[in-house]
């Protein structure tokens, strides 16, 4: 018998107030119907705004091979508290996500652990390498039924890999998230090609190497009829030409980072690596065609890309550090303090890039553990209950997460997640993750 | 001033107050003994990441000028392996009691990161970084210029003048070129007017935002602008035409057609106005960016560029070390 | 410097310029006047004949000033001697010695400016060689002086005329012709000023609390 939550007084969506009833790992009753709520370990949820609980389609959660910087573990603690119950793994581990053993042992570990859902992302190519089409029928096969591919970190830029991997995937109604960089036009890229690169003398990564790609696996996406996710959407180019393809019918779907919808190429003069991601920062009109790609709906996903990394590989000059950021435990905070503080969208919008769309284009909105489902009596009690006005500064040191590459150190956010419900069962209270937990009470 | 890691952190006063002390400096180094006491007890350290027989020697002869003691510390290939970090290496130095650092690196940036990084507090001074900077060089530069265009028999050394009126003509590689890029910003600083000129494939995206003119036809520019000083930069054969299928393909389709059209050969000498001058930072791929007849023309004052460098180092050296220190921003 | 603003502020009332000292002044007067115009000019003469008794004429005399003040007042005396010795040109005389980078207190002050240091045509190898300054305080400079001079060559001898002896020496130093012995206490500030550079002639005692120039 597990424990009864009532959540007092929340607002799901950020709309009226209201009492929700967990039970049983599903909402038993909303409004009313949770008054009688006997037993019931009370939550006190009074301003705070109820969204189904978050997912990502794009984390780097390092195991197998680099437990250094993240282990599954680790990662779906910060996952939880960044407000997520459900985290896709991206499969540049060693060895590579491109069989189903891989990414078998990465969804065991993910229920081993119990944070959150783990759905291990199965590579597009054989050891990522651009050539040969992996195992997708197998990893799909598999206990870990894979529906999302991606070589994410290397670019498919074969165009006839991408073609049979866009089609191959139709069997399986599975995705290709594709990490559009033309490899050839990046060769040595450091930052964002344009006035700040030309200044302080780093390689530049052109926005056409990125947009040259949507465009071209947009259109291939059409010509075999298949489903096409573009993973970080970092230029104004890239959301301009998503919003054609969509205009045309053509089933493509787009990823946000966070970070490009905060931070510029400006940032690349301190040249501090903290600032080193790939796709790179962009300028601010990028940002601003991201924020608005978001809100119309052009882009559909809040992707975190967390990409963790010991701190050697950022204490250094810039040309020898990783790419990436940490980004789960930041997400909503940015989100909340760039698209909902500045009216541009509602909590509805939120849940809709942060859970709904997320959980719908990587097919798991259904089946025995759906996630991205409406907060509605009878669906499973995945809840991220959000502070949607309290302010808190990032401070690495706190962090979760094995690495505290995070590029917001110091900086203060506007709304944090206060509690985080897998299926009924608090993972986060109080802002602070609930360590007491057995694992298997998720099972 | 604390570091010295780009040329753009020099305003048009202390850009003068750099050069006016290296012409203090200069004079003293025509004199039977050229070792001054100032810096006695100081530690400067080398710290090479890059080959630059040239610029270390510079650097060691400024500060020995100076009777600081200098530690040569050459880190080649290690830069970005994981073998020794530059901020392991920085440390160790900084242990040794080094209270400057004079560092070249091929990464853009890494003298900006020691500077900033929180992992030492000695003085940093930049060498030469990446594609980014090399701000004595540019110093040395303007020096050189403002000795031969800005003097006259009241100031032989034109204390305390810019380069108001001057028009200075770079051509070349600028897009891989640290020495462009400083230059482009402290001869603007100084008040002159700067034309670059080189192959688009050789223009940085985003440099039109420079404070510069940017042209594609030397011919034209020369006949436009009437420079009183044409810097030629040094330009890698590798880059010119295919140097192989994993070098992919070149930025110019041959080193015959880049001198052909970026070259200062006799014939371009010659449409020079009397009073102009050439140089070039060194080293010179004679034939292909110079014919020789440019480099040994009178007008070409590539040697006295050389020898200012160690008057400019000399003061550089001087404005970073001799006074109080400050404390840690 | 200006003394205000360019450009009257929005909405000030307009009236005539406040009264305020005249524009050239480097710095602001005060404090009690203790050598005039016409006192440091016949110090000057008496130095001058000084030098020249002394030194049996002004053969193989070279008067060094050291920058900023010490310069004008070697070239006021030489233009005295000149004017005792008619075959003596003035302008041979005189030199420049800055002894900024023979200095021993580098390391405890704001950056300094480097001066200039010119030797007249001849050198000093064994000439008497007269370093001129302003004030003579703790006598460092004039250590860093003698330095500087022993890498330029090796004079016959050495000797220190000061306008103002103001005392306090920390090195066994003393000058060979003193324009004026000033007692003074370690608080006060002696400030000299010439006319090549602040457009007067005056030498001024201030009171204790103002910073040293």
């Amino acid at each position: 018998m597990t424990t009864r939550y009532l959540l007092q007084g929340v607002r799901p969506y950020g709309e009226d107030a209201t009492d929700v009833l967990v039970e049983e790992g599903r909402i038993a009753a909303l409004g009313a119907g949770a008054r009688d709520a006997r037993d019931a370990q009370v939550v006190d949820g009074a301003g705070l705004v109820a969204l189904p609980g978050l997912v990502d389609l794009h984390a780097h959660l390092r195991e197998p091979g680099r437990e250094d910087a993240e282990t599954v573990l680790s990662g779906t603690r910060a996952a939880a508290l960044g407000g997520f119950t459900s985290v896709h793994a991206m499969a540049n581990t060693s060895p590579v996500a491109d069989t189903a053993g891989v990414v078998e042992q990465v969804w065991r570990l993910g229920r081993d652990a119990g944070w959150a859902d783990v759905h291990p992302v199965g590579a597009v190519s054989h050891g990522l390498a651009g050539t040969q089409l992996a195992e997708l029928g197998a990893m799909a096969a598999s206990a870990a039924r894979v529906r999302v591919f991606s070589d994410d970190g290397m670019c498919v830029h074969d165009p006839v890999l991408m073609r049979r991997a866009l089609e191959y995937v139709k069997t399986v109604d599975g995705v290709i998230a594709q990490h559009a960089q033309e490899p050839r036009l990046t060769q040595g890229s450091q930052m964002h090609e344009g006035v700040v690169s030309a200044e302080v003398g780093l390689a530049g990564w052109p926005a056409v190497a990125e947009e040259a790609i949507v465009a071209r696996d947009v259109l291939l996406a059409e010509h075999v009829g298949s489903r096409l996710h573009v993973l970080h959407l970092s230029t104004a180019g890239s959301v301009e030409i998503v919003r054609w393809a969509k205009e045309r019918g053509i089933d493509v779907t787009a990823e946000a980072t966070p970070h490009h919808l905060i931070l510029t190429d400006e940032l690349a003069r301190t040249y501090d690596p903290i600032f080193k991601v790939n796709p790179p920062l962009r300028t601010q009109a990028d940002v601003e065609a991201l924020r608005a790609g978001l809100a119309d709906g052009t882009i559909d996903t809040v992707g975190t890309d967390h990409a963790p990394h010991p701190r050697e590989d950022k204490d250094c000059e810039w040309a020898a550090a990783a790419f990436g950021m940490t980004g789960l435990e930041t997400a909503l905070g940015i989100i909340s303090t760039v698209m909902v503080r500045s009216g541009r969208m509602t909590w509805r919008d939120v849940a809709r890039v942060m859970s709904q769309a997320p959980a719908r284009i990587a097919r798991i909105d259904a089946g025995d553990r759906p996630q991205g489902r409406p907060l509605e009596v009878g669906e499973p009690a995945n809840i991220t209950l959000v502070a949607p006005d309290e302010a808190w500064v990032v401070e690495p040191a706190h962090m979760v997460s094995s690495s505290t590459n995070t590029p917001y150190g110091g900086h203060e956010l506007v709304g944090r997640v206060r509690a985080t419900f897998l299926r009924g069962r608090p993972t986060v209270l109080d802002g602070r993750l609930v360590e007491a937990t057995p694992a298997g009470a998720a099972r | 001033m604390r570091h010295l890691l780009s040329a753009a952190d020099l305003d048009r006063a202390q850009a003068v107050e750099v050069l006016d002390a290296a012409a203090r400096m200069a004079a003293t180094q025509s004199r039977e003994i050229k070792k001054l006491p100032t810096l006695r007890g100081r530690t400067v350290v080398n710290l090479f990441f890059e080959d630059s027989t040239r610029t270390r020697i510079s650097f060691e002869t400024a500060a020995k000028r100076l009777s600081a003691d200098v530690i040569n510390f050459s880190a080649k290939g290690s830069s970005l392996s994981k073998g020794e970090s530059l901020k392991d290496t920085a440390q160790t130095l900084q242990a040794m009691g080094a209270d400057a650092v004079v560092v070249r690196h091929p990464a853009s940036g890494a003298p900006h990161r020691l500077a900033h990084a929180g992992w030492v507090g000695t003085s940093v001074v930049n060498a030469g970084d990446g594609t980014h900077q090399h701000p004595t060089q540019a110093l040395l530069d303007a020096f050189t210029i403002r000795r031969h265009l800005k003097a006259d028999t009241a100031h032989p050394e034109a204390i305390g003048n810019d380069l108001d009126g001057v028009t200075v003509v770079i051509v070349g590689d600028v897009l891989h070129s640290r020495v462009a890029r400083s230059n482009v910003q402290l001869l603007h600083t100084l008040g002159a007017r700067v034309v670059i000129v080189a192959p688009p494939t050789l223009v940085p995206v985003g440099a039109h935002t420079w404070p510069c003119e940017i042209a594609y036809d030397l011919d034209q520019a020369l006949v436009d602008h009437q420079p009183d000083a044409v810097m030629m930069l040094r330009v890698q054969r590798e880059r010119m035409g295919s140097g192989g299928a994993s070098a992919g393909p070149g930025f110019f389709p041959s080193p015959l057609e880049y001198t052909r059209s970026y070259g200062l050969d006799a014939r371009r000498l010659r449409m020079l106005s009397e009073r102009a001058i050439v140089l070039h930072p060194g080293p010179m791929n004679r034939g292909l960016e110079i014919s020789a007849e440019a480099a040994d023309s009178p007008r070409a004052v590539i040697l006295e560029q050389v020898a200012n460098g160690v008057a400019v180092r000399m003061a550089v050296l001087y404005l970073l070390l001799a006074k109080e220190r400050e404390t840690l921003a | 410097m200006s003394s205000g603003p360019a450009v009257p502020f929005s909405g000030a009332p307009s009236s005539p310029e406040p009264p305020g000292p005249p524009a050239g002044r480097t710095a602001p007067i005060g404090g009690a006047e203790v050598l005039t115009a016409p006192e440091i000019t016949r110090a000057l003469t008496r130095i001058a004949h000084e030098v020249l008794e002394r030194n049996k004429g002004g053969q193989q005399l070279v008067l060094l000033g050291i920058p900023t003040r010490g310069l004008p007042l070697a070239r006021r005396l030489a233009r005295k001697i000149a004017e005792v010795e008619p075959d003596l040109d003035a302008d041979a005389l005189v030199g420049s010695l800055d002894v900024t980078m023979y200095r021993d207190d580098l390391h405890r002050q704001p950056t300094r400016t480097l001066g200039s240091t010119d030797l007249p045509p001849g050198g000093v190898d064994d000439q008497v060689v007269v370093l001129v300054d302003d004030v003579l305080f703790s006598g460092r400079t004039i250590r860093a002086a003698l330095d500087a001079l022993n890498d330029l060559g090796r004079p016959r001898a050495v000797q220190l005329a000061v306008l103002v002896d103001r005392g306090h020496r920390e090195l066994p130093i003393r000058a060979d012709f003193v324009g004026k012995n000033l007692p003074t206490s370690l608080a006060e500030r002696v400030q000299v000023r010439v006319a090549e550079i602040d457009e007067v002639d005056s030498v001024r005692i201030d009171g204790a609390g103002l910073a040293e120039d």
